[in-house]
């Protein structure tokens, strides 16, 4: 089963997102900053990491360039989660290393569709 | 709506485009009148359907606008653009290296998801830049639609459904909350409103043609039809896409499916004219 990173300091955004992901058979985690997303991959890195921009104490993009140094930090695939839609910031994003982009709202056919587009789901 | 009123709309629909009403959807027929009433000034959709049966050709149009399915997406079905990248188009370019030029259609392109994600493919492949010819045509019914698909305009939530953000920053630009296609990609593209059921003298030859998820609205003798002047257009070695779920069987022995492919045809070469030979 694949394992998704759920990294979001919204209690309910982090359920309908495990919840959308459980449908989509994935085993999830749940983290709801940067530092405690850290300690999770340390753990156990996931496939995949759903990763909000805007997280207390260090943004979601500190904790992106901190996890792809660390070993096998570049394994997961990670996906931003965000309000922000401006290309800018999507490039920063991207540069960061990220490997795509949600803007919020986002439903389970949207959910899908980018975890399909990035190899992780039918 | 009544009866009377639906059982005339389902025989227009019929007859103009080949459209196949379902009168266990009726409320959804009524709610897709909604915008054109609201346009046209109606109160109620008798006095539509008065007016539609003088042959008000305008409202006509409306309303057959009105009943057909836009629905779209970037790279929807993924695997049916994977199938035309890795089976179709390396074929093709095989195939046509000595005149190095390439002709597609997209038969029901509504908003122009599917011809600019088929042209982004095949800017991937790097075709210009290597001296090729493309002539890429996208048709649809709807009038609206191929404004719609020439702007080139699409919503956060239209740009999220199946484009990679590598593709969306890298093809489109932002407007305030919205992304427009690029200029490079929008000039490979020729629109142009048309209905299937009519001639299809204008078209060049053609080396593919993607007609997914039209025919499955059809009736039995439109589909035939649309199909059998496919491959008039095609060329012999020819590709014909339909949606994952659709299929030719029963209508023509003119193509053959491409194995593990749903959805992807290739035209049949005639058979070889015997020669006879007398001792």
């Amino acid at each position: 089963m694949k394992t998704c990173l759920v990294v979001d300091d919204s209690r309910v955004i982090r359920k309908v997102a495990c919840r959308i992901l459980h449908d989509l058979a994935f085993e999830t985690q749940e983290a709801e900053n940067g530092a405690a997303a850290l300690m999770a991959c340390r753990r156990q890195m996931p496939d995949v990491v759903l990763l909000d921009w805007n997280l207390p104490q260090t943004t979601g993009l500190d904790f992106l360039r901190a996890l792809r140094g660390e070993t096998r930090g570049n394994h997961p695939v990670v996906v931003i989660c965000t309000t922000e839609n401006d290309a800018s910031r999507i490039s920063e994003a991207l540069d960061a290393g990220a490997d795509d982009y949600v803007m919020k709202p986002f439903d389970r056919a949207i959910l899908e569709a980018k975890l399909a587009e990035v190899g992780l789901a039918r | 709506m009544n009866l009377n009123d639906f059982a005339y709309l389902e025989e227009l629909a019929r007859r103009r485009c080949g459209l196949v009403l379902n009168d266990k959807k009726l409320h959804l027929v009524e709610n897709r009148l909604l915008p054109v009433m609201r346009r046209f000034g109606f109160k109620d959709t008798a006095s539509l359907f008065r007016e539609l049966r003088y042959g008000h050709e305008a409202l006509i149009k409306a309303v057959i606008e009105a009943m057909t399915v836009n629905d779209s997406a970037f790279f929807r079905d993924r695997k049916t653009f994977e199938e035309f990248r890795d089976i179709v188009l390396p074929a093709l370019l095989r195939d046509r290296k000595g005149i190095r030029q390439l002709r597609i259609w997209c038969a029901a392109c509504a908003a122009g998801q599917e011809p600019y994600s088929v042209a982004m493919l095949l800017e991937d492949a790097g075709l210009i830049e290597r001296g090729w010819s493309i002539t890429l045509i996208a048709t649809d019914i709807n009038t609206q639609m191929i404004a719609r698909a020439e702007q080139g305009l699409y919503s956060q939530f239209e740009v999220q459904r199946g484009l990679s953000i590598r593709r969306l920053v890298g093809n489109f630009t932002q407007e305030d909350t919205q992304w427009r296609i690029s200029e490079r990609l929008r000039r490979m593209v020729t629109f142009r409103a048309f209905n299937l059921l009519d001639s299809f003298g204008w078209l060049p030859d053609l080396d593919v043609v993607f007609c997914r998820n039209v025919l499955m609205y059809f009736d039995h003798k439109s589909r035939a039809s649309v199909i059998e002047r496919v491959g008039d257009v095609l060329a012999q070695d020819g590709a014909l896409l339909l949606g994952p779920t659709e299929s030719l069987t029963g209508f023509t022995t003119g193509y053959v499916p491409a194995a593990r492919a749903p959805g992807l045809y290739f035209k049949t070469r005639p058979a070889p004219l015997l020669r006879i030979v007398s001792n």
